[in-house]
């Protein structure tokens, strides 16, 4: 009750300005004045506050670099992402003096040619040699961005070869959780198909297939190597997500009935970034970029980026898909219908129970 | 030919309902999309409470929002349901008819010397179709499920399954169906523009006098119609996958416990076809805004335009190219590298012709002699607006860059500069300039400045932040930020953007209270209140259907001759004849 009286006063306060304003005006009316065109002072005053106003912009802008900037992602931790980094502060130092001297120009023109009745504006219509020369230095500079960042675009997309030393995962989406799958000792992913999901295989794994006996599904947290190439696959069981790892500038659409890839290298572990970041409780996240439905908000997974050696005990410590599928037939005798398939918000991971 | 059909407009139905008069038109166009826009803005306002005070009651949410808002808390379901809406109203119903609608209705036939649109009749249909399009997308709010929910751009499979979430059910179907006839509206109403421009300039108004408003509304007519037709397909295969059983989008899916019998579609071509229109639309936008702009900063500089013919190649340039770039939203979705990099290419190519308008106004502003009406700062805050979106746009065109701002909050503040900024900005300049045209009295110019300086300064209050919180990774279309410890600790951004947000909402009271006090009560307008040249201000303030009472004027020169050397006055219009001796110029 008192936030909607509080909006009532709001409402009527600006009512009551409006109103003010408006009869000041009808006095300037009557006095003879012509209300609707600025008239001298008003116009000094307008002018007055571009300057003001430019000021006021650049002071809060720079404010915001003050107070937030120590809070932007930290330093890329794959060795791509210092690439891509290094190219963004390029771009940076391109843009912002263009945004500077551009606002400059706007705001003191605004101000330096005030409206006076005893000058008459300069009658420049065209020229040609400046229009050639605005049109010349921003497709040069253009074309120097272009060109850097298409290579490094390239490289960056450049598949990974079958000699490349890497290892492959596959992340798989759906609301509102992820899954990822490692081959295995074959370093081959097992076939899948949504119509052999059911129960526990929510990957719906083909238990025939020779490949997928051997493969690793974990949920919440998954590992990665350090200095390693890690080639990612990308697959959604109902609507498009995005698979989103900032800290390492990575980011790819998960779309159902498609495989999607990405790869990249990480370049420092998890213990190694909480020394960076001086955060004890620093961890990496694979998050939804794609609005995917209510649990969106929610939809994450932890990364943990450890020396080669950790990660092949931890990845020895998994359990395969095969154990896993017996081991639930056994227990299902038990306790019938265990369904996995329907998830809530909030829900914990029902596979760690497993593991 | 709408003064051949000229009748004594008496009759209340056909003067101010189904009239084919195209001010009127116009005002209805205005009106409505304003309303929209209203709409739209308040539903802002609720869901940055929800973002800048996540969790927290607010008690008068609930007897607004009902079961939306249970114990005054946004649900997360309706608040995706929100920016869904959100982003619809603005881009659609109030940045393409509320803008194109207004403007070009009122000032095609008036600035080229016509007795109306075209066709007056397909006019008022489009006006009709656009209303009912916008009571059926008001209406899906009230539907089972709530409106659709998946975002403005309705990526399916999101939409195509009621089983995804509550408003992919009736709601999306209205959806779909409102944003159809608002098609039919949109493709009705440009055929009418670019008919009425090529065919009913009055005599001596060739293509290179016409007025850089006239351009803009050509060009994105032209854009409209080779655009929207597009999105038209692309929601039609929509709606076979939701309610025929077809799979254009749709393939390899299990919801709610079973696998759908769909193989063989993609949701990417969904994404193909949307945006081949969703990028032109970012210009059907712009380009009026921009056309606004040039001729409220040439009367208030009393300067000509600076770079006419350039203004009219950068506009054929950004319309071209905008047909090229709109992969450049797709980077992520998998698609082959090779055309990433074709994309980013034609992407950073539109910043040139773009640069080009802003050195035009630059050095259009210079050695001026600026009247501060509340067009002009409007105008002005447009050019601030245009440049600070457009540079991050650099960025985000840039598509190695583009891979971890994607769909960041980055994004969102991008486009809300560039895009929604710079076209509302050119809208309100528009309304604050041609108000006397539209109802015959003047705005309020002081309450122009108050609202002109609390928007700009929380309009950069709201959006600026937002690329900070994009630079730390923070989504869009988030609930909350509460679930991730590294988005969570920027709550003091968010919560800033929330009470800049709020400002911004109430500062527009000053505007909607400034029209409908100045409709009815404003001072009376001098047929040519801005000493403008153009032929709008050569006809009676009062409407008259047909617009001039006798002949129609005949056009002797360009729309730009202020302060033009050894002449007395300080503004010609193109109506005087050229002097002895005295060169037409541009």
């Amino acid at each position: 009750m008192t936030d909607l009286l509080i909006l009532l006063g709001v409402v009527l306060g600006i009512i009551a300005i409006s109103k003010v304003v408006s009869v000041l005006n009808m006095v300037s009316v009557a006095k003879g004045e012509n209300s609707y065109m600025p008239n001298a002072r008003e116009n000094r005053f307008q002018a007055r506050l571009m300057p003001v106003f430019l000021i006021a912009y650049f002071a809060f802008i720079i404010w915001q670099l003050v107070a937030w900037g120590d809070r932007m992602l930290p330093v890329a931790a794959s060795e791509h992402g210092e690439i891509v980094d290094n190219l963004m502060d390029i771009t940076w130092i391109v843009i912002a003096p263009v945004f500077v001297i551009t606002h400059i120009l706007l705001f003191y023109f605004a101000w330096k040619y005030a409206y006076d009745k005893n000058r008459k504006a300069t009658y420049f219509s065209h020229s040609n040699k400046l229009e050639i020369l605005w049109t010349a230095i921003p497709a040069t500079v253009l074309l120097i961005l272009i060109l850097y960042g298409l290579s490094i675009w390239n490289d960056i997309t450049t598949p990974l070869t079958a000699e490349d030393d890497k290892i492959e995962i596959e992340l798989y989406a759906r609301q509102f959780d992820w899954t990822a799958r490692y081959p295995g000792e074959d370093g081959k992913f097992g076939e899948a198909s949504v119509r052999l999901i059911e129960g526990i295989n929510m990957l719906g794994l083909d238990s025939t297939d020779v490949n997928g006996a051997d493969d690793k599904y974990v949920k919440a947290e998954f590992y990665l190597p350090v200095n390693k190439d890690v080639q990612f696959y990308f697959r959604a069981q109902d609507v498009i997500h995005s698979a989103y790892m900032p800290h390492f500038r990575a980011q790819m659409n998960c779309v159902p009935g498609m495989t999607t890839r990405f790869q990249f290298k990480p370049n420092k572990t998890t213990a190694e970034m909480k020394e960076i970041t001086g955060d004890e409780d620093f961890e990496y996240y694979l998050l939804c970029n794609k609005i995917c439905g209510a649990a969106h908000y929610n939809m994450k997974m932890e990364i943990k980026v450890v020396s080669e050696e950790d990660y092949n005990k931890w990845l020895s410590e998994q359990k395969e898909f095969l154990a896993v599928e017996e081991s639930i037939e056994d227990k299902t005798e038990e306790s019938p219908q265990m369904d996995t398939t329907q998830t809530k918000v909030g829900e914990s991971t029902q596979l760690s129970a497993l593991n | 030919m709408g003064a051949t059909a000229h009748h004594e407009d008496n009759d209340f139905l056909f003067k101010y309902i189904f009239s084919t008069d195209h001010k009127m038109i116009a005002k209805q166009f205005f009106l409505t999309g304003s309303l929209m826009g209203l709409v739209g803005m308040v539903m802002s306002m609720i869901f940055r409470l929800q973002l800048g005070y996540p969790g927290e009651s607010f008690a008068f949410l609930e007897p607004i929002l009902g079961s939306w808002a249970p114990e005054g808390i946004l649900a997360p379901d309706k608040y995706l349901a929100l920016v869904t809406i959100h982003g619809t109203i603005m881009v659609f119903f109030l940045l393409t008819a509320g803008l194109s609608g207004t403007f070009s209705n009122l000032l095609i036939p008036l600035q080229i010397g016509a007795r109306d649109m075209a066709s007056g009749f397909m006019n008022m249909l489009s006006y009709w179709f656009f209303f009912i399009s916008s009571c059926i997308m008001i209406a899906s709010l009230f539907v089972e499920g709530g409106p659709a929910a998946g975002g403005w751009t309705i990526y399916p499979p999101l939409s195509a399954l009621p089983q995804a979430m509550p408003g992919s059910g009736m709601g999306m179907t209205l959806w779909i169906t409102s944003m159809s006839l608002f098609i039919v509206s949109s493709l009705i109403g440009s055929l009418n523009y670019i008919v009425t421009v090529f065919n009913l300039r009055t005599k001596g108004m060739t293509m290179t006098r016409l007025p850089l408003t006239i351009w803009a509304f050509l060009i994105t007519a032209v854009l409209g119609v080779l655009s929207f037709p597009v999105l038209f397909s692309a929601v039609l295969l929509l709606l076979f996958d939701r309610s025929f059983g077809t799979s254009f989008y749709l393939s390899d899916i299990y919801i709610s416990g079973g696998a759908l019998e769909v193989a063989g579609g993609s949701p990417i071509l969904y994404e193909h076809l949307f945006w081949f229109l969703g990028h032109p639309e970012v210009y059907i936008i712009l380009l009026p805004a921009l056309g606004i702009t040039s001729e409220v900063i040439a009367t208030n500089s009393r300067k000509p335009i600076f770079g006419y013919r350039a203004m009219i190649g950068s506009i054929l340039a950004i319309a071209f190219i905008s047909f090229l770039v709109w992969g450049h939203h797709m980077f992520i979705t998998g698609m082959n590298p090779f055309l990433g990099a074709v994309f980013t290419f034609t992407t950073l190519l539109v910043a040139i012709p773009s640069a080009v308008k802003v050195f035009n106004y630059l050095t259009t502003l210079w050695k001026g002699n600026i009247r501060f009406t509340p067009a002009m700062l409007f105008a002005i805050g447009l050019v601030s607006t245009f440049i600070t979106g457009g540079l991050t746009g650099i960025i985000l065109g840039d598509s190695a860059l583009d891979i971890n701002v994607h769909d960041t909050y980055f994004v969102v503040g991008h486009f809300h500069i560039v895009m929604g900024l710079s076209g509302t900005f050119g809208m309100i300049s528009g309304i604050y300039h041609w108000f006397p045209k539209m109802f015959g009295r003047m705005l309020d110019k002081n309450l122009g400045y108050i609202h002109f300086w609390a928007t700009i300064v929380s309009a950069y209050g709201v959006f600026f932040p937002m690329h900070f919180l994009g630079l730390a990774g923070v989504p869009r279309r988030y609930y909350a930020n509460t679930e991730f410890p590294m988005f969570n600790e920027m709550y003091d951004i968010n919560e800033l953007i929330t009470v800049f947000a709020m400002i911004a909402g109430f500062a527009q009271l000053f505007f909607i209270f400034n029209i409908f006090y100045s409709m009815f009560k404003g001072p009376k307008a001098p047929q040519n209140p801005w000493e403008s040249t153009t032929l709008e201000w050569t006809t009676p303030v009062k409407h008259l259907h047909g617009n001039w009472p006798g002949e129609l004027p005949v056009v002797h020169r360009w729309p730009y001759d202020y302060s033009k050397p050894g002449m007395e006055e300080d503004f010609i219009p193109q109506t005087e004849p050229l002097r002895e001796g005295e060169e037409e110029s541009h």
